[in-house]
């Protein structure tokens, strides 16, 4: 068994651990944070072994499965596949400790009575998810990765119609007939490719490395990637699919927000990245204006949702939409700094979007509420809060310092350099965050504390503990985002060799009079 | 055959038709017993009459394996997908008559009426169900029709298939009407049964005996050489495939012939519709898939189509309407509707992996349907069972493992993955992208979407709602009922996660013998 087995078995067992053996609410909650950790630890040693620059996909396991189609249960990471992983298995430790009472805190906002099988159930799943999530990021078989894209809807599902707050059971149906009307869509598309590379190859395979490989005809191309990209766009909602994302942040515990929003849907950029470019070359290359064209839609239908929204979650919701179109452009523009810059940013983006949700997920213990109008100068009970809150939404706008800034900057660098107006046009999508942000801050925390927030609490051990990692680890990627760089530079180029193209060339003559 | 012998007795290839024989055989014997036996042991020997015989015919199928041959003068074939299919119907008998063994949830006995023969609401029908009179007839009637549905799935001509047909039909109209509650809706859905059924098999003599004109022959292997001889598309030829069809459209419930199937899913037992959604189905499309590959396969460019309307109008209508109803049964009906028009794409493509998926398909999808109806029986109210949907409100809480077990089952019939559903539907979808009806898996696949919107609103219904006044009122079941459940439960999950060993079977049992 290889590291990337242990890596998913780790959580499963947890998950199984967690939901049925009869502990105390607390015991639960423990348990599952152990699994967490040493899951995140297996995670460390798993990009330790890993080695920048060599091959594409590494520590590769392969098994039997279901060899009358073809299909085997196949593992191994590249280079974004790595920084997904460790953010999946960074963030999910944390959101246990700062969701600790989430269980509790939905119960109280729904009026619900208590019961203990509850905190089983919720923290159950979330190890359940981890173990798909991370299965996701590391699938190797298309089929492998299709079978666990749509079975991971079932649990979060779960997560939010049941232990979620407010409309939960519309915004979890919501959520599952978009996703899995975009899931069906692909299982035709994958039926398609199925039968394609029997074709070409004799033998039906779903195996990446070996598809790869295989030159498909243009226009089959072309349908096939217009129905993974559709499943894709859902996911990573890119306009106009978006809808359900917002219903399914307001309705959702922070932590499920966290997971949901910051890791799961990276699967739909993930996903593009990893099979719609190599696969579907050519379809990606003819598809790409118009795909620039919608996440430049969403950047600016994102920011200024966010800009008018009343209820806290929904709007890191729309503005989650604004930071996908980022991450989209920066996919399709076919440049190695847009597709650095979008690898990276959807780390960035977990991070960011999870140091947002954990506050707002604070100032929600305290108040019970999600109404942005509740909430007015908080930063005088209490400021530490007030300064957290300030700086993950300084992180959410890419200031200079922080690791979402890097991303920013290399996604709009690609695009200018591929299509100067793009990144001209995007570029004033930062304008509209620091808006939003900056509003957000100001009507929560600065003013005159108003007689309901007068006594609140600041951030106790707990909270400030699930916190410290991810400033530490948003600051140091901001300044020395190498670690990071090394893994995915080299990723980049693989990818960029397989779509077969090339940055452009400098556009601006040398300065005359220098010798070259 | 010498011409010196106008009538030759053909050889009869008794283990190869030793499953066909053992279930009719003992139906025939439990006829008897109705006549001869007391009343108080009727029961124990009809049931221990009817599992031995099940069990006996999986076991001589199982033997059989490999077997690729045309039996009795070539009117029979036993080949991999008639043994095959027999081995599911024969499971899904097993299963069902678990079902129908149950006497624990209802408190005056089984699914079934006390005489069935009393009018409904008399002072007769209080009576026997009062003395706790249990209609025994319905074992032989059972077996009578699973060995009608093994006979039709492995006919290889038109007279056997037509015979195999009615065979498992007449028994399934009376069944229909034998519910125990509700008696007038159970009479209706028999009424409604057998006078579509009957006017369904007008259909399909007529179609028969214009293809008899044609081609000379009622045998699958003369009408393929009649049809793939001949340089145009003759009229009697083209007028008996559309006749036939319409015959075998109705038995499958595809639209515009599937009126029948939410009226008399709702009002017959519910042991019943089980086997009316999953055996019947299974060997209606058993028959078809043999019929429309082995007669017609040369010809199919000028049937498809036809099917194409049929079956893009089959899966629409199913999900569409599926989604307004309000309950259980109905429901169900329209899902296996929606079923209906999936799997005719892989009667229309004709291609040896289709067949293969088909099949899986069928095997999975019966099972999970026995499993459902196992469930829907559980699920009662003062007047005996309900289905309406209301009446499942709140189930996630109050009985969180029968729910979840509903749950994977409906997940299943939408195919999402984990389940056995999905991997059907994959190898459906793939064979028939694969023989080039793309744009026909993409329609499907948006059925399919809508479809599982109706599926989700259940599990919405039960995990999500609140329950209505003191919650869904559940009834314990026996170990049989319990056994059913538990069974296509497994079934169902494992075959969703390790399929490899059925669909290598029927990888090796993908083509018809001629």
């Amino acid at each position: 068994m290889g590291i990337l087995s242990l890596l998913i078995l780790v959580p499963l067992i947890g998950s199984a651990v967690v939901a049925f053996v009869p502990a105390s609410p607390t015991r639960s909650k423990q348990l599952a944070l152990a699994f967490t950790v040493v899951t995140f630890v297996v995670a460390v040693v798993a990009y330790l072994q890993f080695s920048p620059g060599g091959e594409q996909f590494q520590l590769v396991e392969s098994y039997q499965w279901i060899p009358a189609l073809g299909v085997t249960f196949s593992l191994g990471v590249d280079g974004l596949g790595l920084v997904l992983v460790f953010l999946a298995t960074l963030l999910t430790p944390l959101v246990i400790l700062a969701g600790w009472n989430d269980v509790e805190d939905a119960q109280a906002q729904n009026g619900d009575s208590q019961s203990e099988g509850q905190v089983r159930g919720y923290f159950g799943l979330m190890l359940l998810l981890l173990a798909m999530t991370l299965t996701l990021f590391t699938a190797l078989d298309v089929f492998l990765f299709y079978f666990l894209f749509e079975a991971v809807l079932i649990p979060v599902y779960f997560m939010i119609g049941r232990y979620g707050v407010g409309r939960r059971s519309y915004a979890a149906v919501k959520f599952l007939v978009f996703s899995l009307s975009g899931g069906l869509v692909m299982l035709a598309g994958l039926a398609v490719l199925w039968y394609v590379s029997a074709q070409i190859t004799g033998e039906p395979t779903l195996y990446l490395p070996e598809l790869i490989d295989i030159d498909i005809d243009p226009t089959v191309q072309t349908w096939i990637f217009w129905a993974f990209f559709i499943a894709f766009a859902i996911k990573a909602p890119l306009w106009p699919v978006t809808t359900w994302l917002p219903d399914a942040a307001g309705s959702s515990t922070p932590g499920t927000a966290i997971l949901l929003i910051g890791v799961l849907d990276k699967l739909g950029s993930f996903g593009m990245l990893r099979f719609c470019l190599p696969l579907f070359p050519d379809a990606a290359e003819s598809a790409a204006p118009v795909i620039i064209v919608l996440s430049l839609i969403s950047i600016f239908y994102g920011g200024l949702i966010a800009i008018g929204q009343t209820d806290m979650k929904r709007m890191i919701g729309y503005i989650s939409i604004s930071h996908f179109g980022f991450i989209i452009l920066g996919i399709f523009v076919f440049t190695s700094e847009g597709q650095v810059g979008s690898s990276f940013y959807m780390l960035g983006h977990g991070l960011s979007t999870a140091l947002l949700f954990m506050v707002v997920g604070y100032m929600i213990a305290r108040r019970k509420t999600s109404t942005i109008a509740e909430y007015h100068g908080l930063s005088t009970p209490t400021p530490l809060l007030a300064g957290m809150l300030l700086f993950a939404g300084l992180t959410a706008l890419a200031l200079p310092g922080m690791s979402t800034f890097i991303s920013e900057f290399l996604v709009l660098l690609g695009s200018f350099t591929r299509v100067p107006w793009v990144g001209a046009v995007a570029t004033l999508g930062i304008i509209l965050a620091a808006v939003y942000i900056l509003l957000f801050y100001q009507n929560t925390m600065t003013g005159k504390v108003t007689e309901k927030n007068k006594n609140l609490k600041d951030l106790n051990l707990r909270e400030r503990v699930a916190l410290a990692p991810l400033v530490v680890v948003v600051v140091v990627l901001g300044f020395y985002p190498a670690p990071v760089l090394n893994v995915l530079n080299p990723y980049v180029d693989d990818v960029m060799a397989q779509v077969g193209a090339t940055d452009p060339p400098p556009t601006v003559p040398l300065a005359t009079g220098v010798q070259p | 055959m010498t011409p010196s012998a106008p009538v030759a007795f053909p050889d009869i290839q008794w283990l190869q038709l030793a499953p066909i024989i053992v279930v009719l055989g003992a139906a025939a014997i439990e006829v008897l017993v109705e006549a001869f036996a007391p009343r108080t042991s009727r029961r124990s020997i009809q049931i221990g009459l009817t599992f031995a015989a099940l069990i006996v015919a999986f076991a001589i199928i199982v033997i059989n394996a490999g077997t690729f041959q045309l039996v009795v003068a070539g009117s029979a074939a036993v080949d991999g997908p008639a043994l095959f299919l027999q081995g599911a119907v024969v499971l899904t008998a097993l299963l069902v008559a678990l079902l129908m063994m149950e006497r624990k949830v209802d408190p005056s006995g089984d699914a079934f009426a006390a005489r069935a023969s009393a009018m409904p609401g008399s002072e007769d029908e209080r009576q026997f169900t009062a003395r706790g009179y249990l209609q025994t007839e319905i074992w032989p009637l059972f077996l009578f029709c699973t060995g009608g549905m093994m006979l039709f799935l492995s006919a290889n001509d038109l007279l056997l298939m037509f015979i195999g047909l009615e065979i498992m039909s007449l028994p399934l109209y009376l069944l229909a009407g034998m519910a125990r509650r509700r008696r007038l809706l159970s009479q209706e859905a028999a009424m409604k049964y057998f006078l579509l059924g009957a006017f369904s098999s007008a259909f399909f003599l007529y179609g028969a005996a214009l293809i008899y004109g044609f081609a000379g022959t009622v045998s699958f292997g003369g009408i393929a050489d009649a049809v793939v001889g001949q340089s145009q598309m003759s009229g009697l030829l083209l007028g008996g495939i559309v006749l036939l069809c319409v015959g075998m459209f109705f038995k499958v419930a595809a639209v515009p012939f599937h009126e029948w199937a939410p009226d008399v899913y709702q009002g017959s037992p519910t042991p019943v519709t089980a086997y009316m959604a999953a055996g019947v189905k299974v060997a209606a499309f058993g028959a078809f898939l043999r019929l429309m590959y082995v007669a017609f396969g040369g010809e199919a460019w000028e049937w498809r189509p036809a099917f194409w309307v049929v079956a893009i109008l089959t899966f629409f209508v199913g999900a569409m309407i599926g989604l307004a109803q309000s309950d259980i049964k109905r429901m169900l009906a329209y899902s296996s509707i929606a079923h209906a028009g999936f799997l005719l794409l892989g009667v229309m493509a004709v291609t040896p992996d289709s067949l293969s998926a088909s099949m899986f398909y069928l095997l999975t999808y019966a099972i999970a349907t026995v499993g459902a109806f196992g469930i829907v029986m559980l699920i009662r109210d003062d007047s005996g069972e309900t289905t309406s949907l209301d009446a499942w409100r709140g189930l996630g809480r109050t009985h969180p493992l029968l729910a979840t077990a509903f749950t994977i089952f409906l997940l299943s019939f939408a195919g999402i993955p984990l389940t056995a559903g999905f991997i059907g539907k994959f190898t459906l979808f793939a064979s028939s992208a694969a023989a080039g009806e793309g744009w026909l898996v993409l329609l499907a696949v948006i059925a399919s979407a809508i479809a599982a919107f109706f599926y989700l609103r259940v599990v919405v219904i039960m995990f999500f709602s609140d329950p209505v006044g003191s919650g869904p009122s559940v009834a314990t079941p026996s170990w049989a009922t319990q056994t059913t459940i538990v069974v296509a439960l497994i079934v169902t999950v494992v075959l969703g996660l390790f399929p490899q060993a059925v669909l290598n079977i029927a990888d090796h049992a993908d083509v018809f013998v001629r």
